[in-house]
């Protein structure tokens, strides 16, 4: 198991500096110049000559990469163009904002996708099967900023039944305001006990956790089917079919365990790839997380913000495939060896 | 191997005996069969655009501004948009702009992947390792995400968007094919190849290749569906087409104020996007469930 672990550990730190590598190289394409982007259009020659002394883009380019690696490390992710601010308190605000939407989209799809396959693989060719596929293709068929367009247009600007936009209702910030700890509004809420924060914090997750929920829930729908129709029909569930038990009962009690280990795995990838979707919800719901941050970034061409977003999902995206990988070696032996 | 290739077993019930042209076309997941029929009308729809479509200057930059907002009717059937063109002439003109883009993604993509796969999967040892790793990295960035970094530094248009995609995309090809070509690497055909003194080149494009093809073919259909989702995000978040293209998710972007007065200038482009990806993805899964066994 450790030497597994390191070697492991070893190819995630290999790809964390590729993906550093990349980053510095794609910012670097910039067409225009980065000491323009800050100084101003109108400013001088000699202050542009002292932004590009700020920024190092004088240096030769392995240099730059070099100072660029020894600062992330250091933990100086540059400085925002448009915002001003230090680009890593930057995400440390936006991003807690995009862990409450993504984690309660994953929620509803683990909620939602699990018994939807569990009863799409029990009813296996016949109707509710069909139509459980055919929805969870639909799932992830769907373009997600149209949708959240569209839940938005109905249910909260026609029907009224939930706020247009944001992540709580800041009145409430002058009645009860919240104690931060964690940037996550919801679990500061829950902690400090400050309830009306929390309700109305809910109250807006419903439309963009549900729209960010569909295309996880499809996937994770259409795979628990397909593992579990394979572990079905595996020796143990002829066994126990022939020990009696009922064809629910061999899905449910013997067959899903082995059949989730796929699943897990595909819940990581799917995490990175609901941070990124939730960019667009966010861009609709105006939601406060890394989205709004990373539009608003584009828009200026604010090219430190940009690469700090992009690290940033990146190292999470190894992060959780590192995650899973090391839980399946320990839950399954045989996972160790690959 | 972490490729996220759903494996499917709808297949597995599936008798062998069906092996006549006509009875393999019948014994087809049916649901392929839709995918193709539906994805053919939308390429039918897509070439015969400027035959078919009810007011054809309006996919590009007409103006009428009496006709501007005009609820669906019998003279426009989808609606007008704010500066008066026909919404269904440019949804017709807009699968142009999507199915370009995903046909040129998944080629670019697909042939890059191919051929790296087939030559890591052929030499493996250090080859591959090395090969492997530079997927690692590029798979790290999902794929909306790195396509957001390089449309920012590139100026936004259809082909940034082409590129955009294509460099995320390859990845995926590259590690299935590797994978399908160690193992058809070891078959006995390459060996008596090898042994007959046919260059290595020879063997990886000549017999290697082709027969690793499948997996990879089935992976193109479903992935034809993200791809015309990804590049509609693009564009709706100002980073791909721009007027006066006719692109789904620039329409989307353009009359996403108006959903609430007007429906239809959102509605329609926003199901184009949706049926695409649908009938990709169905096709997809069916040619998977034929396939793959």
């Amino acid at each position: 198991m450790s030497r597994y672990l390191i070697r492991r550990l070893g190819q995630a730190a290999l790809v964390v500096a590729g993906v550093v590598t990349l980053t510095f190289v794609i910012m670097r394409l910039v067409p225009g110049d980065p000491a323009v982007a800050y100084a101003g259009p109108r400013a001088s020659p000699a202050e542009l000559a002292a932004a590009r002394q700020r920024f190092g883009l004088d240096d030769p380019l392995p240099v730059q990469l070099w100072n660029y690696v020894r600062d992330l490390v250091t933990g100086d992710w540059g400085v925002s163009l448009h915002t001003r601010r230090p680009v890593r308190d930057d995400l440390f605000l936006a991003f807690p904002a995009s862990l409450e939407l993504v984690a309660a989209a994953l929620v509803i799809a683990v909620a939602a996708g699990i018994p939807l396959g569990v009863a799409a693989a029990r009813h296996k060719g016949r109707l509710p099967d069909l139509s459980i596929r055919l929805s969870s293709m639909l799932a992830v068929s769907v373009p997600v900023f149209w949708m959240a367009l569209a839940l938005q247009t109905i249910f909260s600007s026609g029907l009224g039944w939930f706020p247009i936009a944001g992540e709580y209702d800041t009145g409430l910030d002058q009645t009860s305001p919240l104690r931060v700890y964690t940037n996550i509004t919801a679990v500061d809420a829950l902690f400090t006990g400050n309830w009306p924060i929390l309700t109305s914090t809910l109250h807006h997750l419903v439309l963009p956790a549900l729209v960010l929920a569909a295309y996880p829930t499809g996937v994770i729908a259409q795979m628990t089917r397909a593992a579990l129709i394979e572990e079905s029909a595996r020796d143990h569930a002829r066994m126990e079919r022939a020990l009696g038990f009922g064809e629910t009962a061999v899905l449910t009690r013997f067959a899903l365990r082995p059949a989730l280990n796929p699943v897990l795995s595909l819940i990581a990838l799917v995490f990175a790839y609901s941070i990124v979707n939730g960019f667009l919800v966010e861009a609709v719901f105006n939601w406060p997380g890394l989205g709004r941050y990373a539009t608003d970034s584009i828009r200026t061409l604010d090219t430190p913000s940009i690469a700090g977003v992009t690290l940033l999902v990146a190292a999470l995206y190894v992060l959780a495939n590192l995650a899973v990988d090391l839980l399946q070696g320990v839950i399954d032996p045989r996972a160790r060896a690959r | 191997m972490t490729a996220p290739v759903v494996p499917d077993a709808a297949g597995a019930a599936t008798p062998a005996l069906r092996r006549t042209p006509l009875r393999w076309l019948v014994g087809v997941d049916r649901l392929a069969v839709a995918g193709a029929a539906l994805l053919a009308l939308i390429v039918l729809a897509a070439l015969l655009a400027p035959w078919i479509a009810p007011h054809p200057e309006d996919g590009g930059s007409a103006t009428h501004p009496l006709e501007a907002l005009l609820p669906p009717s019998a003279e426009h059937w989808f609606g007008t948009d704010q500066v008066g063109r026909d919404v269904l002439s440019r949804v017709l003109y807009g699968a142009r702009t999507s199915l370009l883009i995903a046909v040129a993604v998944l080629a670019i993509s697909g042939g890059v992947g191919v051929v790296l796969g087939v030559v890591a999967g052929y030499a493996g040892g250090w080859v591959r390792d090395v090969i492997m790793r530079v997927t690692d990295v590029f798979l790290a960035f999902p794929a909306l995400l790195l396509s957001l970094a390089l449309a920012v530094v590139l100026q936004p248009s259809v082909t940034t968007v082409i590129v955009a995609i294509a460099v995320t995309w390859w990845p995926w090809y590259a590690r299935l094919t590797a994978s399908v070509a160690a193992s058809v690497a070891t078959r006995a055909f390459v060996d008596s190849a090898r042994c007959l003194g046919v260059p290595a080149p020879l063997i990886v494009f000549r017999h290697v290749l082709p027969n690793s093809l499948t997996p990879v073919l089935v992976q193109l259909s479903l992935d034809g569906g993200g791809v015309i989702l990804t590049a509609a995000a693009l564009s709706y978040l100002g980073l791909g087409a721009h007027e006066p293209t006719s692109e789904w998710g620039l329409m989307v972007q353009q009359g996403q104020s108006l959903f609430t007065t007007n429906w239809w200038v959102v509605t329609f482009p926003g199901l184009a996007i949706l049926i695409t990806a649908f009938a990709f993805n169905v096709l997809g899964e069916g040619l998977r469930a034929r396939l793959t066994r």
